[in-house]
């Protein structure tokens, strides 16, 4: 593992398609990033959703671009980011060989689990603005958590039957251990040589990172935010009370609050006392949707949402 | 005689709850055995990440024979009651007996039942005990109804060191048979493994790479540690919690040490430590000189070889960079900021729901020091003033548990008093039991301050703790109080304490529960130092103005304690107890109190004589303070001769009623003299007596 020479097998864009190869052999619908901000890949209705109803069986991947705006560091941390991807693998029912399949995905980008100290070390997980809970633990490799491994029991409030599995790989993290080199700016993203034009992932990203930050910190319309929000969760009420109920639409709003949640927070204008508040807010939208996707899902829905 | 061996094989257990796990499916196997009637001995069990496993030896093939007579109704009885019998014996009209009894002929049933085989009886039982198997959390998996700790993946019974047949009932349509075959290591020895039982267990999974014993591996870790510590001549600290917790996380350890960059040397070692153990689970060491040495360790699952040792050594350390260049992200920004900018945004944080914020709390709490000071109240004022600020520290966020340290480091940083940061730095110990209490005068000040603070606060505001449920440590705060009061030998009646606590809070008055909860905290707290409960409340005498102050409370609990060790002591408590049941029944008679005003004239008897004197000698010193109450104490052993001689030669009732009057007088002077430094009616006699 030597550091920072561009290389085409161990790029940032190489792993992904690595990854969505790998998840496609295993028979998992390989999607496209959700057209919204969110906070992380679980919030992707393909994981949020469909651990729930109808279908007895969604296996699917992806990468989500996630966004944590209190996270920004104006460009100068090496390792946090406001912006960053999650590959997102969901499986439902979780398969009895799901620790080995995760391990064939470390095998397939080139982390061979023979040569490396891999560890599950117990880690549950909770979401309390999607009301999700689940039980599994974070992976470590050589120390290093590059993976979250959750068997999902709850989402939106509604427990899980059957039982989904859900991976996520913080990308970053995990390509510069691959890559071996210790700022994400430095991140290949390529693998072409940098006087051939070659980019890497400062590059592509410091300045929005920098751009970001001074929004999400300072810039931000917090007025404005607070409104949206509110309209957010007024419309999200609205798609689910009309006929016939419309719980991807108004999951879309529920999205939607959460982020502006995140912002509200960044720019410090969320007290801790209010802070249960908004979270709690953004709950009931999830459990709202989720209840109104099940419904609509289950077999007395007739095809309102076939 | 039998072995039954169980081995449960599934996915990584968390290693906070293996060894609690291990223990309890073998005191379950156990006693299920024994309820079986099939024996059971020498139980021995392993548990690890994957597995937990227990062998129970001398069981029996087969339950015992029963041989059981049952009398039923009479042999006349009408039909339904007769059915009614033969049913519930499960025998039929013709295999019961008629027999003559002298209450007449009735029936019998004679039910010889033959023991059912053991390995008809354990399946059952096994899949019972796993399915009730009691986990601090469970989940479901794939289609399960039923749960376990995390995915179960095989299960392995074997009796007399052959596979039995049953399976576990997961629900969802999902069953788990068992088998006879297990899994090694994950990576160093893929593939199943047969089993035979438990003689050949640890070393069956040895050859693949799993070491079955925790003890064994907890050892391996210890060895392989101090021979990194003996190699660059450093120590390795003590930490059973981390050896405990790593020991769960492999099956084949094995110690790799790495390199901490000198350039995060210079942090503080708190912060270094905390990355290291908490987030990392590594191990840290000390130069000779007891500072931190710029090494870790790790402990991979991986057997040793070089090529991958170094990778590991080096992932691991990359990852270490990577946090420590974080949390001196963090530290730099906090040095750039001072210190009493973030005692102002201590606002922005609630401490508790009606109990303000937390500058509202530092603001009581920098009063309440300056308070109960001892000389310096305004220094005390400054290091209150400033011991919740590094809640809103960037440090403090990322690693809540240095919380307090860090205020120590930054008001260092930030010019303060040594004296000021000193107290900052260890105003929340103690943190346990095992935590030491301030080292410094100022710190105990500032601790008791908040400790104070916060248990007015969560009393007055009723969120006091029920029985288990203490969900604000207010049980640990109280006793922090108590024995930063009693070990720091300070002088600190808690009356006016709280009083001005509660008014700070904006209460009308201190919350009555408060003082009693303190009192039943010392007994706790005494009671784990060997007194026992009843002679601390005898000393926490009703309406005494001193109940407020637990040094004395202590010291005449600890001169009460070893006074009734003695044998003065045991039967002083006789005479008293018989002296008071006498007082009591005459007292009742005459429907007045006796108030010891003895007339020395009146006395008949050279034993009640003597006894009066004792008492004069007793009452000369008058009890004013903790000293001359523990000098009364000691001194009561004198009365114990004279009294018994009283009950063994004088009669206190008689017929003489000056005589009978003032005999009893003497008798309450007696009890007023033991009573005015312990109510000697609160101690449980002899019988009772522990420890």
């Amino acid at each position: 593992m030597t550091a920072t020479t561009a290389s085409p097998a161990t790029s940032f864009q190489s792993i992904i398609l690595t990854l969505q190869q790998y998840w496609a052999q295993q028979g998992c619908v390989i999607l496209q990033p959700y057209d919204m901000e969110v906070g992380a890949g679980t919030f992707h209705p393909a994981t949020t959703l469909r651990a729930l109803g109808p279908d007895h069986v969604w296996r699917a991947a992806y990468v989500q671009p996630s966004r944590r705006p209190v996270d920004g560091r104006y460009g100068e941390n090496p390792n946090r980011l406001q912006h960053y991807y999650q590959f997102q693998v969901i499986m439902k029912p979780s398969p009895m060989d799901s620790q080995d399949l995760y391990l064939g995905s470390l095998k397939a980008i080139g982390l061979d689990p023979a040569d490396h100290d891999i560890r599950f070390v117990e880690d549950d997980w909770e979401s309390p603005t999607l009301g999700a809970a689940g039980l599994g633990w974070e992976v470590w490799c050589d120390g290093m958590e590059v993976s979250q491994f959750t068997y999902f029991q709850q989402v939106g409030g509604i427990e899980c039957d059957p039982v989904p599995v859900e991976l996520t790989y913080g990308l970053e993290r995990l390509v510069m251990f691959i890559q071996g080199i210790d700022n994400v700016y430095d991140l290949d993203w390529d693998g072409v040589p940098k006087d051939a034009g070659g980019k890497v992932y400062g590059d592509i990203f410091k300045q929005a990172e920098i751009d970001y930050s001074h929004h999400n910190f300072e810039r931000a319309d917090t007025a404005m935010l607070m409104r949206h929000f509110e309209d957010a969760e007024k419309e999200c009420a609205s798609l689910l009370e009309g006929m016939p109920p419309l719980p991807l639409p108004a999951y879309d709003q529920c999205m939607k609050a959460s982020h502006l949640f995140n912002l509200l927070d960044a720019r410090g204008v969320i007290s801790v006392a209010e802070r249960q508040g908004y979270i709690g807010r953004v709950r009931a939208l999830a459990k709202a949707c989720c209840e109104a996707w099940v419904a609509a899902g289950s077999p007395d829905a007739g095809d309102a949402n076939g | 005689m039998a072995e039954l061996f169980i081995e449960l094989f599934g996915e990584e257990i968390p290693a906070r709850m293996q060894k609690a796990a291990e223990a309890r499916l073998c005191d379950a196997l156990l006693a299920g055995l024994a309820a079986a009637g099939l024996g059971g001995e020498n139980p021995q069990s392993w548990s690890g990440p994957r597995r937990l496993a227990v062998a129970i030896s001398g069981i029996a093939a087969k339950e015992a024979d029963i041989s059981e007579e049952r009398r039923g109704p009479r042999a006349d009885a009408p039909e339904q009651a007769v059915a009614g019998f033969l049913k519930s014996a499960g025998i039929s009209r013709d295999q019961a007996e008629v027999r003559s009894t002298p209450k007449g002929d009735f029936l019998f049933a004679v039910i010889d039942r033959k023991g059912r085989e053991a390995t008809a009886i354990l399946p059952e039982m096994i899949s019972t005990l796993i399915g009730d198997f009691n986990w601090p959390k469970t989940m479901r998996w794939g289609t399960s109804r039923k749960g376990w700790v995390r995915p179960l993946h095989r299960i392995t019974v074997l009796f007399d060191g052959k596979p039995l047949a049953g399976q576990v009932d997961l629900g969802g349509e999902m069953a788990l048979p068992f088998g006879a075959e297990t899994e090694g290591h994950r990576m160093l020895a893929p593939g199943v493994i047969s089993l035979s039982g438990g003689a050949s267990y640890a070393a069956v999974l040895e050859a693949a790479h799993v070491i079955a014993d925790r003890e064994t591996r907890k050892d391996m870790i210890s060895t392989g540690l101090s021979a990194f510590a003996g190699k660059h001549s450093v120590s390795v600290g003590e930490d059973q919690g981390l050896l405990e917790e790593v020991t769960g996380l492999v099956e084949y350890p094995h110690v790799i040490m790495g390199k901490i960059d000198d350039d995060f040397m210079q942090l503080p070692r708190e912060i270094l430590v905390t990355s290291m153990r908490s987030h990392q689970k590594y191990f840290s060491f000390e130069n000779a000189d007891g500072m931190l040495a710029p090494y870790f360790a790790t402990v991979s699952n991986m057997s040793a070889d070089d090529a991958r040792d170094a990778v590991i050594c080096a992932g691991n350390e990359r990852v270490l960079r990577a946090r420590l260049a974080d949390a001196r992200f963090f530290w730099d920004q906090d040095c750039k900021t001072p210190l009493d900018s973030m005692v102002d945004r201590l606002g922005e944080i609630t401490f508790f729901e009606g109990l303000g914020s937390m500058q509202q709390k530092a603001e009581r709490l920098a009063d309440l020091a300056a308070f109960i000071a001892d000389g310096d109240a305004e220094t005390c004022r400054r290091a209150g003033h400033l011991a919740k600020a590094d809640l809103v520290s960037q440090t403090v966020g990322e690693f809540p548990e240095v919380q307090g340290v860090i205020g120590g480091y930054l008001a260092r940083h930030g010019g303060e008093d040594k004296a000021v940061a000193d107290a900052v730095a260890e105003h929340y110990r103690p943190e346990g039991p095992g935590d030491a209490i301030p080292a410094t005068d100022l710190g105990r000040r500032v601790a008791l301050a908040d400790k104070i603070d916060t248990l007015v606060g969560f009393f007055g505001i009723g969120a006091v703790p029920t029985g288990s449920k203490d969900p604000f440590a207010l049980r640990r705060a109280a006793l922090g109080v108590i024995r930063i009061i009693i070990e720091g030998e300070i002088d600190l009646p808690l009356t006016p304490v709280f009083d001005k606590a509660a008014k700070a809070h904006g209460f009308d008055a201190t919350p009555e529960n408060l003082m009693p909860f303190f009192h039943d905290r010392l007994k706790v707290w005494l009671r784990d130092r060997g007194i026992r409960h009843d002679l601390v409340s005898a000393v926490i005498r009703q309406g005494d103005s001193r109940n407020d102050d637990l040094n004395h409370l202590c010291r005449l609990a600890e001169t009460l304690a070893s006074f009734m060790a003695q044998d003065d002591g045991a039967a002083l408590l006789a005479g008293y107890k018989r002296a008071s049941n006498i007082l009591a029944a005459e007292e009742k008679k005459e429907g007045r109190r006796f108030d010891g005003k003895v007339d020395p004239s009146g006395f008949r008897d050279d034993d009640e004589i003597a006894l009066h004197e004792r008492c004069d000698a007793l009452a000369a010193k008058p009890v004013a303070d903790t000293d001359t109450a523990i000098a009364r104490m000691q001194s009561l052993g004198g009365l114990r001769a004279p009294i018994d001689s009283f009950f063994e030669n004088v009669t206190v009732n008689d017929d003489d009623q000056q005589t009978r009057l003032n005999r009893l007088n003497l008798l309450a002077r007696i009890r007023m003299i033991m009573e005015e430094v312990a109510d000697f009616s609160a101690i449980e006699g002899q019988t009772e007596q522990k420890g």
